[in-house]
């Protein structure tokens, strides 16, 4: 295959992920819903209990939520490539998965482009959601919006892959539900993402080693830091790590049979 | 386009569903695939088309192994799935559009097999229309169009007129008969409905997994000393 059939399959397929979700932008507001909530409802009740220090990067003292900003969009990213990855081997995405695999470029060049495609919408709703935190107080520098776009970018992806190795092999979590009690609301408590680590710290060493060991964690750091134009080493070598490897598990295990796009009575 | 399957078997876990399978396909011509539900008709074409991996056997495509150049043989097939595989709120324009990129067309190829494809299939003015706008008989007729837009020499069809009314399901078979008539394609038609299936046709009767005829309709209505294939398909399947 030459490199230019690899280019517009790409870009036919980040065309068809736009498309799909201007058809369906209500679904895609009403998903902003749950951050604003977290920002507008939850962080005024705990502006007060949760005092945040002079932590990196951070210059000055700082609203919570300055704090939990980031944080949230690392949960739109976590619901949407959970439930993205969900319905592409389950529900709504079986018959474009079914065309996507009957593509001849190679399957985990497809399941990449997609997953990249789909992280790309949900980076559209995180600037989105950033746009109206500017009216909470939540003010990084003009060029943190352009900086924080490749750690976006690979968190994405990085649970993109995460949902689809899940959606593949995991046969108790078929469904929403199961998944949001057992990998989203884990990976999202157990994170930085609504309080600085050292207060977890303080609380229980277990859970400060847990939360350390947690991916989302450094996620949501390499998107706090590239916000406020700040570099974050160990974050950002966790993340590329962890999304190169979890990128590679999903799709060269990948086996459409453990899945419902088959069509036929699927193989245990 | 010749197609070999080789001795394919096939099992879910512990049960099998295709045993020993072998045939090859006539290039250019109708092929009809009767075997009543269950008979492992969507699993063949789940293996030729690689959402089911292959475990003995081998698929030849143009005597290119879907084992060794999987790409190769995908670029060969056109098929169209048993369910629906269309983005319902997408126009019938961007379905195809999306095909032909997941196929390395550029915008501007694509546009212009798009047009001929729904000039051909008498879709042009539904083209902006989004497909939850059309009936069963035309989102069909919107799924083969897409099927053979980046030219391939063999078309799957699996169960295509399941949901379909009687003039539609007409309508669908005398269309593909005639692509494969006038352009040389090598079809596969997936059916349980008898009355989808010509006695000149080349047929292939699958049965618990296993094919239990392969020859022109009239020659094995001959064989097994019955008048009709109904009558032929009941005595070798025992269904009605």
């Amino acid at each position: 295959m030459r490199l230019a059939q690899y280019w517009h399959c790409f870009i036919g397929i980040q065309i068809r992920e736009w498309l799909r979700f201007w058809q369906q932008r209500t679904r895609f507001a009403s998903a902003l819903v749950r951050p604003l909530l977290w920002l507008a409802v939850f962080a005024a009740g705990f502006r007060a209990v949760l005092g945040v220090s002079i932590i990196p990067p951070y210059a000055t003292y700082i609203t919570y939520e300055t704090y939990i900003a980031p944080g949230l969009c690392g949960m739109i990213i976590l619901f949407n490539s959970m439930q993205g990855a969900l319905s592409m081997v389950y529900d709504r995405e079986l018959g474009s998965m079914r065309v996507l695999l009957m593509s001849p470029l190679p399957r985990p060049f497809l399941l990449v482009t997609k997953l990249l495609a789909m992280g790309v919408v949900s980076i559209g709703q995180v600037y989105v959601f950033l746009f109206i935190a500017f009216f909470f107080d939540v003010e990084p520098p003009a060029l943190g919006y352009l900086a924080v776009f490749p750690a976006l970018l690979l968190t994405a992806l990085m649970l993109g892959a995460l949902g689809l190795i899940i959606a593949t092999w995991v046969k108790q979590l078929e469904n929403f539900a199961g998944v949001m009690n057992f990998v989203i609301f884990p990976m999202f408590f157990l994170s930085s993402a609504l309080y600085p680590l050292w207060k977890m710290q303080d609380a229980s060493p277990v859970l400060y080693w847990i939360c350390q060991i947690n991916p989302f964690t450094h996620a949501v750091e390499a998107i706090r830091f590239a916000l406020y134009l700040q570099w974050n080493s160990v974050a950002f070598g966790v993340l590329v790590g962890v999304t190169s490897v979890l990128a590679l598990v999903a799709t060269a295990g990948f086996r459409p049979q453990r899945t419902r796009i088959v069509g036929v009575k699927s193989v245990s | 386009m010749s197609i070999e399957v080789d001795r394919v078997s096939f099992q879910y876990g512990r049960r099998p569903v295709l045993r020993e399978v072998s045939f090859d396909l006539t290039p250019g011509a109708f092929h009809a695939m009767l075997g009543p539900n269950g008979a492992g008709k969507s699993t063949l074409f789940g293996l030729i088309t690689r959402l089911l991996a292959l475990q003995t056997g081998d698929i030849k495509l143009r005597g290119r192994s879907l084992r060794k150049q999987p790409a190769a043989a995908m670029q060969e097939i056109g098929v169209v799935f048993q369910q629906n595989a269309l983005d319902m709120d997408l126009t019938v324009r961007q379905n195809l559009m999306y095909h032909a990129a997941l196929h390395g067309l550029s915008r501007k190829a694509a546009r212009q097999r798009c047009d001929e494809e729904l000039a051909r299939f008498e879709l042009t003015e539904r083209g902006n229309d989004a497909v939850r706008q059309l009936n069963g008989g035309h989102r069909r007729r919107v799924e083969i169009a897409r099927a053979l837009l980046h030219r391939p020499g063999l078309l799957l069809l699996d169960e295509p007129t399941v949901g379909l009314d009687v003039p539609s399901r007409q309508g669908l078979n005398a269309h593909v008969r005639r692509l494969c008539a006038e352009d040389g394609l090598t079809v596969l038609w997936a059916t349980h409905l008898i009355e989808e299936v010509e006695r000149q046709d080349r047929v292939l009767i699958l049965h618990q997994g296993q094919l239990l005829a392969d020859g022109h309709g009239d020659s094995i209505c001959e064989a097994q000393g019955q008048p009709t294939l109904a009558d032929t398909f009941q005595a070798l399947t025992g269904a009605n």
